[in-house]
């Protein structure tokens, strides 16, 4: 397995460690490949390590050990300059004191390219990401949307095969992230580049990626497609950190045909899928369900299936949904999400339910 | 909708234009706004611009000759200067009336040294005919001429009186035409003989040498400028307070301290003698002369090109030399076409500020420059403190003054003054 993964890896992360005091290490043994094209995203809070992935990638931090490998071959002594590597900035980095052209001109002079090869580019460029009519104006006096634009026309102007995000929507209001998000997806699969998207947007991860990065505490928690990451989450941070997510804690009572009953702590009973490698007869555990996969409607709740009960805190009208408060075996905090139909009841608080979910819809994860 | 069709200017609620309006309201601002540096701009006005004013007139102001002599300044009118002979007996007789009423006001002294700048030896003859002037009885005493040639044979000299008749106006360009190594001769303005022309040198001496500094300060700020601006801010701050040390020990002492410094039995030769660089009897002479003022002045005056250069430097961020770096830039054209670029208004700022400090600065040249390597300054502080020559001194410092403003409009034409900023 690790062979074949190898063989078409474009990029390649080989038993990474980085250590800025050399004390602590901020990412620990990380295992990455990405094939050609792929579209993957670093996901993680804030300190997770997922930046500074970006920066041994790019070539701005190296690695205090192991291999990053580019179409095969190590590049941990080659410096930044000189591994033709795409780059959006945060901020965009775009220079102030160059017109859009003479930004976008930079990478290609530094590769002493002739006047009019260049002319072509730049506008290509221009025209691919719909600012042809702006060459001639300053970074300054571009939107922040424009800004974005021209940065990432800069990036792919000089055609790298991969191309290196840092958080490049986190500036822009919600509705021009959204149109921003579309615009590079697209981009970057009609151009075929290999990706690495940094951001700690669980929404953007989801709806841009082939595959999502899970980092926390300098390590992959989980690397999947946005569906598997959400359904499936492999252990407690990952259900926690993607999507909304209840949680109940208890002690696995016992396992029968991949069933595991679970004791919560006052006591009751509930039916989960045992997904974490910890869950053992008698071994604490946490169990997780998504708010929109719990039912309190008796019909739909299955023949013989463990129900808890419930207290309706309150009552939210959201339109589409409904978003409900309960307090469910001591914890006020668990939410149901329900679809705004004609035939669902709208709950009152202090209303008294019974709730229950399929049993593969609720995880026992590690404790 | 309507609005936007109607013609004429646009109208406020009330129906007054809405421009009228505006300007009403604003009114109260600005009224509060100059209400606030009112103190500031009246302590301005009466402490800087007036008393600079009235120095900046004295180069003009010639008034005493006119004021004392008034008789003889009319009588001189129609004598002619090229004729080569001394005027008749009508202007000696002026004199004595002038001389009579200024030596008894005993105001005679300070035109015989006014025109003494001109033509030494003018002070003398007034000491001389002033005292006899005292006791004369104008009326009956004459006739003159013979009786001043008598007190002093320069009564005589047509030099003189032309001297006299030279400044007799209220206003007189001679305090210019000295300051730029000329005088007024028989016929206009000429150039003076070559060993009496100083200012020139001395003007373009202070130039070159202000221009030096200026260069060596910009050689050695931007590196400890990018340190500053990049170091974390703990060794940054470490670093400032070294930066700003030398502000907080006086003037004095540190030139005095680069007298220790670079003399000749002073520690620089010392060391390099016992390092066997320089012989014992090649010292190197590094004080007293040109090189010992650009030292020290550009040790005094580096503070105040790394203020602006870090400051500046400061709010370019890291993040364009790492997208220079990441589109195939190497680290030095990186640095060359990015930030390089973006760190120039700091060293606009910087050279600005040195170069106007520098080409009035007075007291490291008179300590450390010797006599080749003083500043105009140390000429404008002789006339005003030692030879009293203030109208020349004010010509001096009025040219120093048109110099400096000539230089900041070059500036702002080649380099635009927009691009000066302080952080």
């Amino acid at each position: 397995m690790a062979d074949s993964a190898s063989n078409d890896a474009f990029v390649e992360f080989d038993r990474v460690q980085k250590s800025y005091d050399g004390e602590n290490l901020v990412v620990k043994d990380l295992n990455l490949s990405l094939p050609r094209g792929e579209f993957l995203t670093m996901l993680g809070p804030s300190g997770s390590g997922k930046t500074t992935c970006l920066m041994m990638l790019a070539g701005f931090e190296t690695a205090t050990h192991g291999d990053i490998r580019l179409g095969g071959t190590s590049i941990n002594n080659i410096p930044p300059h000189k591994r033709g590597i795409g780059m959006v900035f945060q901020n965009y980095a775009l220079f102030p004191h160059m017109t859009i052209a003479e930004n976008l001109s930079f990478p290609l002079e530094v590769r002493k390219m002739g006047k009019t090869e260049r002319e072509e580019k730049i506008k290509r460029a221009l025209d691919m990401v719909e600012m042809g009519a702006f060459g001639g104006r300053r970074p300054a006096q571009l939107s922040g949307g424009q800004q974005q634009r021209i940065a990432l026309a800069r990036a792919l102007v000089f055609e790298p095969e991969l191309v290196l995000m840092d958080e490049p929507l986190g500036a822009l209001d919600k509705q021009l992230r959204e149109k921003m998000q579309f615009e590079i997806t697209n981009l970057a699969h009609n151009l075929g580049i290999t990706t690495v998207y940094v951001t700690h947007d669980q929404t953007e991860a989801l709806t841009m990626s082939d595959r999502v990065a899970v980092f926390d505490d300098g390590r992959i928690q989980q690397l999947d497609p946005p569906d598997t990451l959400y359904e499936n989450p492999q252990n407690s941070f990952v259900a926690q950190f993607i999507g909304e997510n209840n949680t109940l804690e208890g002690v696995v009572k016992e396992i029968n045909n991949g069933i595991a009953i679970v004791e919560l702590d006052d006591g009751e009973l509930i039916d989960c899928k045992p997904v974490h490698e910890s869950v053992k007869p008698g071994a604490r555990t946490r169990v997780s369900i998504r708010p929109e996969r719990v039912e309190y409607n008796k019909d739909r709740i299955q023949e013989g299936a463990h129900t808890l009960k419930a207290e309706v805190k309150e009552f939210i009208y959201m339109g589409d949904i409904f978003r409900t408060r309960l307090s469910v075996a001591g914890n006020d905090e668990f939410i149901i999400k329900t679809r705004n139909a004609p035939d669902v009841d709208r709950l009152t608080p202090g209303q008294q339910i019974e709730i229950g979910w399929l049993p593969e819809d609720c995880r026992a994860l590690d404790a | 909708m309507s609005d936007s069709t109607q013609s004429g200017p646009m109208l406020a609620a009330d129906g007054t234009p809405l421009k009228k309006s505006l300007s009403r309201a604003l009114r109260m601002q600005k009224i509060r706004a100059l209400a606030l540096i009112t103190p500031l701009l009246a302590f301005v006005l009466l402490t800087f611009i007036i008393p600079i004013g009235q120095m900046l007139f004295r180069s003009v102001e010639n008034d005493i000759v006119a004021n004392t002599l008034p008789n003889t300044v009319i009588a001189l009118q129609d004598w002619d200067a090229a004729s080569g002979e001394a005027p008749d007996e009508a202007v000696y007789a002026a004199l004595a009336a002038d001389l009579y009423v200024a030596s008894n006001a005993k105001t005679h002294t300070r035109v015989g040294s006014r025109l003494n700048y001109e033509t030494p030896g003018i002070s003398s003859l007034f000491r001389k005919a002033g005292r006899k002037a005292k006791k004369w009885d104008v009326e009956n005493d004459g006739p003159y001429k013979e009786k001043f040639i008598k007190i002093a044979k320069g009564w005589g000299d047509p030099n003189v009186w032309r001297t006299i008749q030279t400044y007799s106006p209220k206003y007189t360009n001679g305090y210019f035409l000295n300051a730029a190594d000329m005088q007024k001769g028989s016929d206009g303005a000429e150039i003076r003989p070559e060993s009496e022309r100083i200012y020139i040198t001395l003007f373009k001496r202070t130039l070159i040498m202000s221009l030096a500094i200026t260069a060596a300060c910009i050689a050695l700020a931007y590196p400890v400028a990018w340190l500053l601006a990049n170091l974390p801010s703990a060794k940054a701050n470490l670093l400032m307070i070294l930066v700003l040390l030398p502000f907080w020990t006086s003037l004095l002492v540190r030139t005095s301290a680069w007298k220790v410094m670079l003399q000749q039995q002073g520690v620089i030769n010392d060391v390099l003698v016992w390092l066997g660089i320089v012989a014992d009897d090649a010292r190197l002479v590094m004080i007293n002369n040109q090189l010992g003022t650009i030292i020290a002045m550009t040790h005094i005056l580096l503070p105040f090109m790394i203020l602006p250069m870090y400051s500046v430097m400061q709010t370019i961020q890291p993040t364009y030399l790492r997208a220079a770096k990441s589109m195939g830039a190497t680290n030095w054209t990186a640095f060359w076409r990015v930030y390089f670029p973006l760190s120039v208004p700091g060293i606009g700022a910087g050279s600005i500020l040195v170069f106007i400090l520098a080409i009035g600065y007075y007291i490291t040249p008179e300590l450390v420059g010797g006599t080749k390597g003083v500043f105009i300054s140390n000429r404008i502080a002789f006339h005003i403190s030692t030879s009293l020559n203030w109208g020349l001194a004010a010509a001096l410092g009025t040219i120093l003054l048109a110099v400096v403003l000539i230089l900041y409009w070059a500036y702002d034409k080649i380099v635009g003054i927009d691009n000066v900023k302080l952080g």
